[in-house]
């Protein structure tokens, strides 16, 4: 079995989640300002309804689907919810209201993972800290995609706890960068209080 | 000034410690230039032309005399012995090596400086008057303030890559130095109708390739609730920016296309949910703060200097100096000085070693051991006494400190440019020092009064062309260099942006075309009428038909 670079509650972790992605759509290469496009708009729709229904959900264990899949059959997948065995995936340029408005109580789900295409893509922090706040989701919450080290104290302080390191990573030393800083400076997700709260700092 | 605690310390340390590594990993292979580029910018590391340059951050513009001292000794140890001072109050070296940089922040973090966030996509050093804490016209001290915000900013791990660059000034003055209209976040502190401290809100500033001003979100926030409301601010952004064209990511972008309205609808709506939340700041936090910027051990001194009054009335270079670089103080028998880093012919802005090793001691001997940067690129001396005035001058024009320009043409606001920038379309440095030596004539320059000239090398705008009273932005055609020339930027309360006179012109024609402009404010100008009240009141018009006159060149070059 190849070794897992999961990283979940600071420690390496196994897999239980198969992932679930939409079949392969077309995808045109968009050009701005004489540059390739990198980053999708947030709100933009990148698949079809073909793609959602032709999407192979497998009928046991549980299953990581994404959200435009689930939106589209959640009817189909109730059973299975109830059953903890589906997690909800989305994008960074998804709109998070369209989950949280289909779902209100989002913890009946055991797992949400925010895909980031390219690390510099930070709406991933947004995503998180939105997820924790407003919308008071409790249980993992796993960046995925293009996640590498020099990210993951930020990803940690926006409320992920759970990290699947880039496949050509190694995840053992990227556990070392969860601890890149001892005392932050502002409240945050992680700990909500600034230093000045927590620590009696005195003065001159 | 603000001092580090075991905690601010720990944080430059454990930077240190990550960018070392990072640096290791990036020379190991590890790391992918695409990987290692927002890493390293984050750090104020640039690959330029000749070399890396490293931007240096100071905090609000604040320096201590030991720091100062120690930018001299890494610029000569790690440098060719000088740095360069920019329009954000920070400080460049323009040759340090890659493999060096780690150490050179070793240094920094051994004086409580670094080199966080000077570069990328989060949120810049935060900038405010250079006479903070001083001005006579100042309603609250901006410094613990931009202290609080620093420290909020620095690392804030939801804003640490944003869809572009953000810049945030504050300002605490009935005139605003701080140009809180040019930036993404202004905040601008009055008092209120209660005499309660009280800040209004500018949003979607910014210069660059679309330059705007800002537009004001809210009149009237609570001072506690700064930090939450610019973190509405910035993750409406966050989420909503545009990433897919690096031209169109700043805030003003969006703030256009959605119209102040909704996107104060949005901010609004976010804001409610963390309104009062830990970040609110308290009362006891502000003055704990606070307490790092209380006013300096002064001397109870007459308002008057009978030895300054004298030099002021024989000396006439040392009156011609004190008109232009003395400036008004608080406190009776101070003044605040401005040493010109605008030395004719030199590039504007740079100091070298032994220059800040002297201003060091200057303002150890004369200043209570503290330096300000001014977004002018210049440094000041905030706390000299009128009796001590004409020592501290002839100390500094023995070092080429003192050129008595500061508001005049020649005090020209210049980026690095294309000697040395990799982004920049043209050289910006030869052009001023070519429009320095042209106007090299203290009695005219004076005649001229107070003018801006700002020159930025391309469409990034770091040299803030389009606030100039003239501006001169360098642009590519067809591979060679041009330079584009707008009038009618303005800074201050007033703000608003040049307009472009017309068709661009070759490096070696500028300095005649400044002179043009400047023959037809002289014609055309009231008694006490600035350069840029000029252009105001007769408009573009008249300067740019004699500019453009076929007979123009001719007249200069028989002149």
């Amino acid at each position: 079995m190849p070794k897992s670079n999961l990283i979940r509650n600071d420690a390496i972790a196994t897999d239980e989640w198969a992932l679930v992605t939409l079949p392969a759509g077309e995808e045109a290469v968009r050009k701005q300002a004489g540059k390739v496009v990198l980053f999708k708009l947030t709100g933009e729709v990148t698949h079809t309804q073909e793609q959602i229904d032709a999407t192979n959900i497998p009928a046991t264990g549980k299953v990581l689907i994404p959200l435009a899949v689930w939106l589209a059959r959640k009817e189909q997948l109730a059973d299975r919810l109830a059953k903890g065995e589906i997690g909800i995936w989305l994008a960074t340029h998804e709109v998070l209201e369209s989950l949280t408005e289909a779902l209100p109580d989002l913890n009946t789900l055991p797992l949400i993972a925010v895909f980031v295409e390219r690390f510099a893509d930070g709406r991933i922090f947004s995503i998180g800290n939105l997820l924790r706040t407003r919308y008071e989701y409790k249980n993992e919450l796993r960046a995925f995609g293009d996640v590498l080290r020099d990210q993951l104290f930020f990803l940690k302080r926006c409320g992920y706890d759970s990290y699947l390191i880039r496949a050509d990573r190694s995840a053992e030393e990227a556990l070392a960068s969860l601890k890149d800083f001892s005392q932050p400076y502002q409240g945050a997700v992680d700990i909500n209080q600034p230093v000045w709260r927590r620590v009696n700092r005195g003065a001159p | 000034m603000y001092k580090y605690d075991e905690i601010d310390q720990a944080i430059v340390n454990e930077r240190v410690a990550q960018y070392r590594d990072q640096v290791r990993r990036y020379l190991a292979g590890e790391l992918s230039d695409d990987e290692f580029r927002p890493l390293r910018l984050q750090n104020g590391l640039y690959i330029q032309r000749h070399a890396p340059m490293l931007r240096i951050a100071v905090p609000y513009g604040t320096l201590a005399s030991y720091q100062l001292r120690k930018l001299g000794d890494i610029a000569k140890h790690y440098d060719k012995g000088y740095g360069h001072f920019t329009t954000r109050t920070n400080m460049q070296l323009n040759w340090p090596k890659l493999e060096e940089t780690p150490d050179i922040l070793a240094e920094l973090a051994s004086v409580q400086m670094h080199a966080i966030q000077t570069s990328g996509n989060c949120i810049r050093n935060i900038t405010t008057d250079q006479f903070a804490g001083i001005a006579p016209d100042e309603v609250i001290d901006p410094r613990a303030i931009a202290e609080i915000i620093r420290q909020w900013s620095t690392f804030h791990p939801e804003f640490a890559l944003l869809p572009r660059k953000f810049k945030i000034a504050v300002s605490g003055s009935k005139h605003d130095r701080a140009v809180v209209q040019v930036h993404d976040i202004g905040l601008e502190f009055y008092l209120d109708s209660h005499n309660k401290v009280a800040v209004k809100v500018w949003v979607g500033g910014g210069l660059g390739r679309t330059p705007i001003l800002g537009q004001v979100i809210r009149e009237h926030l609570e001072w506690q609730h700064i930090l939450t409301y610019c973190e509405s601010i910035v993750r409406v952004y966050n989420m909503h920016g545009r990433r897919d064209n690096s031209f169109k990511a700043r805030i003003k972008i969006l703030v256009k296309a959605l119209g102040v309205e909704e996107f104060r609808k949005q901010v609004e709506a976010d804001w409610a949910n963390i309104k009062d939340s830990p970040n609110t700041i308290t009362e006891a936090e502000l003055t704990r703060v606070s307490q790092y910027f209380t006013a300096m051990p002064y001397e109870t001194l007459p308002a008057h200097d009978a030895s300054y009054d004298k030099a002021l009335a024989t000396n006439p270079a040392f009156a011609a100096w004190a008109k232009r670089c003395v400036h008004p103080h608080k406190k009776a028998g101070y003044r605040a000085i401005t040493l010109s880093l605008k030395p004719h012919g030199k590039p504007p802005g740079d100091a070298t070693t032994e220059q800040m090793h002297l201003i060091a001691d200057l303002a150890d001997h004369y200043s209570f051991g503290e330096i300000r940067v001014t977004h002018e690129q210049n440094l000041v001396l905030t706390d000299v006494k009128l009796s001590e005035m004409f020592s501290v001058w002839e100390i500094a024009r023995a070092n080429g400190l003192a050129t008595p320009n500061i508001g005049l043409l020649t005090d020209i606001i210049c980026c690095p440019g294309g000697d040395f920038c990799s982004l920049a379309n043209a050289k910006s440095i030869p052009i001023a020092e070519a429009i320095q030596m042209q106007f090299d004539n203290l009695d005219y320059l004076h005649e001229i009064g107070d003018i801006e000239l700002n020159i930025s090398g391309c469409m990034n705008a770091c040299g803030h062309h389009h606030v100039g009273h003239i501006g001169i932005l360098g642009v590519d055609k067809d591979g060679s260099e041009w330079y584009q020339v707008s009038i009618g930027g303005k800074q201050g309360n007033d703000a608003s942006l040049g307009t472009v006179i017309g068709p661009s012109f070759a490096a070696e024609e500028m300095p005649g075309v400044v002179q043009r402009l400047i023959e037809v404010y002289i014609a055309r100008r009231t008694p006490e009428e600035l350069f840029i009240d000029t252009v105001r009141r007769i408009g573009v018009e008249p300067f740019k038909s004699h500019v453009y006159a076929k007979d123009a060149a001719q007249e200069v070059s028989h002149a």
